[in-house]
């Protein structure tokens, strides 16, 4: 049948939304399934706790703990939508913010100190990037290797953690913005900067949409977009939001510790499938990955509340990813046998 | 073929050599060996027994990337199998009992050879992207670990256990003993029965494995299986050094490591053609390259600086855009060409393959 | 309306020469496009259409010659260069990204903006106007791949237009396309040729080509045949131009064709009704003991779909398979090896020999695939291995050399090895003799006659009608994914079998 004509109009039965919505939107579902699940959780947790889970102490909490993984998120999203992926996140996280810790306590004013981690964070970023796009190096070796070299980086910049004392930054954490029972802290306020400014550069910048451009054709360069500077440019990005994320941890914890965020790149990367991103890449939103950190910070949150083991943490991420990708691996096969 | 075997051979071969000069040059007593009590001390035996985790992870990552496949779960698969050993070790009437540890290591083995097997089913079966699949088991593993041992680290004192790591057998370490029988089953299940070949042929072209009739599935399941159960080797070893299970610490970045000394080996993360003496090499080179770390005084969790350096500059040498880099270089410099001819030259490198088969296949 | 040869070419190219390590891909051709006019290239495997549609976007670069754009010379190093000169190409693999919406692909690179935002509302909005310049209405918010491959087709023009093109190449365009669908790209591409476009048209499908088109440039060998206005071209002459007629010196091996086969018995391999949606028409095959299947028919019309199908490669959708006059499951190459079925690839490099590792190694595969984990005893192997280097002529005779390194004749020849290793009862050749030296393939038709001739069943794919008819006792005809008849060789002459492939079964041959 050849769709010469589609209306784009007239939608006189609830079948036409519907044909229409499934040709336009079909690409959220994975988001929307993610806010399912989190719907679930939180009533779910609601029963489980009688009644004790869904107060706004909580809510808040919930950004306040992990506004990191938030931020990290975003960087993965533009990384995992090109069909790369970034190793270095939590090792770069870690050192970043045991570098600031060192620089503050050398009395170096954070001014010039968080400029100075993030572009360091940069700066790995790019030695990934350049090695995925110039020498054709797959992203998980160059991302492997830049996880190596930052944790060694971190453990030279000190062996043992490092206490903040500056009161610029321990702001950022103990700051609450109160709005009745509800808070914010200028973390969280930072993090979903952060995805707010995320979600429009992929939506609504030539670059944003070049990366699913990348993601999505692999002769996108025939295309005559420029896939070299849009390629290097999202792992300096993830490298920026490692960095941030440094910030926001070493805020939250008051210190930084070398051996922070070993398995983070991992939960990150779980928080972002599980929020809608292809792994094979093409398709995700920043607003899902947020929707996917929720997710994560509530199993998180249920399993402290329940007085459970936190291995039972890991498992249960490892668990929702495996269905999540089993069934992004159906979708993208039935869709594949169609077209 | 030996011509083959000499050229790959010969740059890990020769790079440990070197390692092994410097380090003796530095230190002479890097290469003394004293003999004690009917057993032989030295750092160089040090490192004989100290790379035999890192040896049998290393092997059964050789076979999975050979199916152009990659392992993750190596590390959680050592913890998973530590757990489980030491449990039953913990929990038995007899700690010290050979029956015991026996059964202990039979159980763990078992497990590990499971979780290899589910790795296979994911990639082979389901034809999950291999990064992906071995990632779910990567971050599950630990906290499956971590219930076994209810959230502790477990301890024991059994020596049949502890003889694993330390003990002696014939003046050599015990677990380096265990290395060579890892070397030895694979090399020859490799070499001897046809696995070899046809792994390499469903690494290198798996569609025109598949048309000559080869079982790519139960080739590719085979690896990871054997990756599993190597892994669960490996975690035995480890727990017996420490004498516990640390499901956290157990295995912490071993992948990488691994992936290293395969392709340090000489064999391609591309799939295929792949080595097993390579591996053996890469990981000396790698045991040794520690050893070197450790001596110079860096705390060794700064070492991990040293080994990202030799990453990039391995993988930076292997990318073929260098080689066409240099090619063309080399080229120019030799005849000294015009723009025009230039274009020829790039033609003929980068296009040639592609045109054989235009001609052959295209419209 | 063809346009005369008043209004200057937009495209000239002049005495282009490209050539490869070993090979003469393009040898001194000529070829004039001129704007307003739909022109076909035509000619088969190797001919060197798409090396010199290369050369034309940037992707090759020319060894001697000029290429002129609207009267400038160029040179182009990248497919973004070409893009700019106005060259767009939209390729049979839609080159677009099926994750972003239909108006997004259009506009890829060249949305409005406000600023640095992209502003969607406008963006989407000249999206639709481009398409409705091609007439085409679509709701450009939803998802390319929501879409059939003929709109995402158009899609991909559409964008072209975006790009100002002058010059617009459209390569195989119809391969997936059903009839309504073919009309509707065709109505577009004569708007686009009526305002002026030049249209470089690439297709095996004869019919479409004659309906389309208003010139046909010829290229055979890497050189040019000739360029015709379609009127002053009948169909016989195109193809007999592009097959043409070669030196005869094959003529020596004595023609297999006429001996009689005995067709009383079960055949080997009988096949009906196999076929598989948007892939190949359902087809009935059936090959005797001993028997030589000739499968002719030009580049796209299903020949290399039908054996796969046979084979198990491919699963079919519809219709069955007896081995033997049992009935046979066929969906996996073990099944037809199991039935000692054995097929060798047309691509041999994508999908036969496996580049890295040894000719003997390549050789034995078969045999060791079947035989499973144990290993081939050693003694064996060096036998089996030079008693088929020597008897199948393999150069250099060296068991240890790397395949990957051989010629395409060489390793044609390791393929037929490790095949005949597996003692078939039937074997399937594709294209067995493409693009190697006159004297390979001498000898693999030789080996081929004698294998037949001792018992082998045999089903032979050639674009080369002279082979088909020397070997075979009868010829299955194929034409646009259908078969469209059946002949005895010995009562047609290769112009009867011309004719028969040109004229879709209704000329004399018949």
């Amino acid at each position: 049948m050849t769709a010469l004509e589609t209306t784009t109009a007239r939608r006189t039965s609830l079948r036409d939304y519907y044909q229409s919505f499934m040709s336009r939107r079909a690409s959220l579902i994975p988001a929307f399934a993610a806010i399912a699940i989190l719907l679930l959780l939180f009533i779910g947790a609601e029963i489980l706790l009688r009644g004790d889970f869904i107060a706004p102490r909580n809510i808040s909490a919930l950004l306040l703990d992990n506004a990191y993984l938030l931020v990290l998120a975003v960087g993965m999203t533009f990384v995992m939508v090109t069909a790369g992926i970034d190793l270095s996140v939590g090792s770069v996280m870690a050192f970043t913010g045991i570098w600031l810790a060192k620089l503050l306590a050398a009395g170096m004013s954070p001014v010039i100190a968080i400029p100075l981690i993030l572009m360091g964070a940069a700066l790995i970023g790019l030695l990934m990037g350049v090695l995925v796009q110039y020498f054709d190096v797959q992203p998980f070796i160059a991302t492997l290797a830049g996880l190596f070299l930052a944790r060694g980086l971190a453990f030279v910049v000190s062996l043992s953690s490092i206490k903040v004392e500056d009161s610029a930054v321990l702001w950022l954490q103990s700051t609450r913005f109160r709005l009745g029972s509800w808070y914010i802290t200028p973390t969280g306020i930072l993090a979903l900067l952060v995805v707010i400014v995320g979600a429009f550069v992929m939506q609504f910048t030539r670059f944003g949409r070049t990366t699913y451009a990348i993601g999505g054709n692999e002769q996108s360069a025939l295309m005559g977009l420029k896939v070299a500077r849009t390629t290097v440019a999202v792992y300096v990005i993830s490298g920026v939001c490692a960095g941030l994320a440094g910030l926001v941890l070493t805020a939250y914890s008051g210190a930084g510790y070398p051996r922070n965020g070993v398995g983070t790149e991992l939960d990150t990367i779980a928080a972002v499938v599980i929020g809608g991103t292809l792994l094979t890449g093409g398709r995700g939103y920043v607003l899902g990955s947020m929707v996917g950190v929720f997710v994560y910070g509530t199993i998180k949150t249920i399993i402290s509340f329940m007085g459970a083991e936190q291995s039972w943490m890991q498992i249960i991420i490892g668990a929702l990813l495996l269905v999540f990708i089993v069934i992004q691996r159906a979708i993208v096969a039935r869709s594949d046998r169609r077209s | 073929m030996r011509r083959i075997v000499k050229s790959r051979l010969f740059w890990p071969v020769a790079a440990l050599i070197l390692l092994i000069l410097i380090n003796t040059i530095a230190r002479p007593q890097f290469v003394r060996i004293t003999f004690q009590d009917g057993r032989l001390y030295g750092a160089l035996i040090d490192i004989l027994r100290n790379s035999a985790p890192l040896m049998l992870v290393s092997l059964g990552m050789t076979i999975v990337i050979a199916t152009r496949g990659i392992d993750l779960s190596v590390g959680a698969v050592m913890a998973v199998s530590g757990a489980v050993a030491l449990t039953i070790i913990d929990g038995s009437a007899d700690p010290n009992s050979l029956g015991t540890v026996i059964v202990a290591l039979v159980a763990a083995i078992l497990v590990s050879l499971v979780l290899g097997m589910w790795n296979g089913l994911l990639v082979a079966v389901l034809g999950i992207q291999p990064i992906i699949a071995t990632l779910v088991l990567m971050l599950a593993g630990r906290g499956v670990a971590l219930l076994i041992t209810g959230g502790f680290i477990t301890t024991v004192n059994s020596s049949p256990f502890e003889f694993i790591a330390s003990g002696y057998t014939l003046l050599l370490p015990f677990a380096f003993f265990i290395s060579i029988a890892a070397i030895a089953a694979v090399g020859l299940a490799e070499r001897r029965t046809a696995l070899g070949v046809l792994t390499e042929a469903v690494g290198i072209n798996p569609e025109a494995s598949r048309l000559a009739g080869v079982r790519s599935r139960s080739i590719i399941w085979t690896a990871y299986a054997a990756s599993g159960v190597l892994s669960g080797i490996a975690g035995v070893i480890y727990a017996s050094n420490i004498r516990a299970a640390d499901a956290n610490a157990a295995g912490q970045f071993i992948e990488l490591y691994a992936i290293l000394a395969v392709v340090l080996g000489g064999t391609s993360l591309m799939g295929g053609k792949f080595s097993v003496a390579g591996t053996v090499v890469g990981v000396f080179i790698i045991q040794t390259l520690n050893s070197t770390i450790l001596f110079l005084g860096v705390p060794s969790a700064q070492s991990p600086v040293f080994f990202a350096v030799v990453v990039v500059i391995v993988v930076v040498i292997q990318s073929p855009h260098l080689h066409r880099l240099t090619r063309s270089l080399i080229r120019s410099i030799r005849t000294n060409q015009t723009p025009e001819a230039n274009g020829t030259t790039t033609n003929g490198e980068s296009a040639g393959e592609e045109s054989t088969s235009d001609v052959e296949v295209t419209v | 309306m063809p346009a005369e040869t008043t209004v200057p070419p937009i495209v000239e190219m002049r005495s282009i020469t490209i050539s490869f390590p070993g090979v003469l891909a393009l040898d001194n051709v000529d070829f004039l496009l001129h704007p307003g006019e739909v022109h076909s290239l035509m000619g088969e495997n190797g001919a060197g259409k798409s090396t010199l549609i290369k050369a034309l976007t940037g992707v090759y670069a020319i060894d001697r010659g000029s290429i002129r754009v609207a009267g400038r010379r160029n040179q182009f190093h990248s497919t973004a260069d070409a893009q700019a000169a106005g060259i767009s190409t939209v390729y049979q693999e839609i080159n677009l990204c099926t994750n972003l919406s239909v108006g997004e692909n259009v506009m890829l690179g060249h949305e409005p903006r406000r600023g640095v935002l992209i502003d969607w509302r406008a963006a989407h909005r000249q999206a639709a106007e481009h398409l409705e310049g091609l007439g085409l209405s679509i709701d450009t918010r939803s998802m390319l791949s929501s879409h059939s491959i003929a709109i995402q087709q158009l899609v991909a023009i559409s964008r072209a237009m975006v790009l100002d093109a002058k010059v617009l190449i459209l390569d195989e365009p119809t391969s997936s396309l059903d009839r309504e669908e073919v009309e509707q790209l065709f109505r577009v591409v004569r708007g686009l040729r009526d305002n002026g476009v030049a249209i470089l048209f690439v297709s095996h499908f004869l019919d479409q080509v004659y309906e389309i088109s208003d010139r046909i440039t010829v290229l055979r060998n890497g050189r040019l045949v000739g360029s015709y206005l379609v009127d002053d071209l009948p169909r016989e002459e195109l193809v007999t131009k592009m097959i043409g007629r070669e030196l005869d010196d094959l003529a020596a091996i004595s023609s297999t064709a006429a001996r009689e086969i005995d067709r009383t018995g079960r055949p080997i391999l009988k096949a009906v009704d196999v076929g598989k949606r948007g892939f190949l028409e359902p087809a009935d095959v059936d090959v005797f003991e001993g028997e030589v299947v000739g499968i002719a028919g030009l580049l796209g019309s299903g020949r290399t779909e039908l054996v796969r199908l046979l084979y198990g490669a491919d699963r079919a959708d519809s219709g069955n398979i007896e081995v033997g006059g049992e009935p046979a499951k066929m969906t996996s190459p073990r099944h037809a090896i199991d039935h000692h079925i054995a097929f060798s690839s047309e691509n041999r490099r994508a999908e036969g020999i496996v580049s890295d590792l040894t000719i003997a190694e390549n050789i034995v595969l078969g045999l060791q695939a079947r035989q499973g984990f144990r290993k081939i005893k050693r003694a064996e192997q060096e036998s089996v291995v030079s008693q088929y280097i020597e008897a199948l002529g393999v150069r250099p005779a060296d068991p240890t050399m790397i395949a990957g390194n051989l010629s395409g004749g060489n390793q044609q020849r390791v393929l037929l090895a490790r095949w005949l290793a597996t003692a078939p009862e039937l074997l399937i050749l594709d294209e067995p003799t493409r693009g190697i030296d006159v004297g390979a393939k001498a000898d693999i038709q030789r080996k081929v006659a004698e294998l037949s001739e001792n018992g082998l069943s045999v089903i032979f794919i050639s674009s080369e009608l002279e082979e088909v008819l020397r070997l075979a006792q009868r010829v299955v005809v194929m034409r646009d994914r259908k078969h469209i008849g059946e002949l005895e060789s010995h009562t047609v002459s290769l112009d009867g079998l011309i004719d028969f492939i040109a004229n879709e079964g209704k000329g004399s041959a018949a």
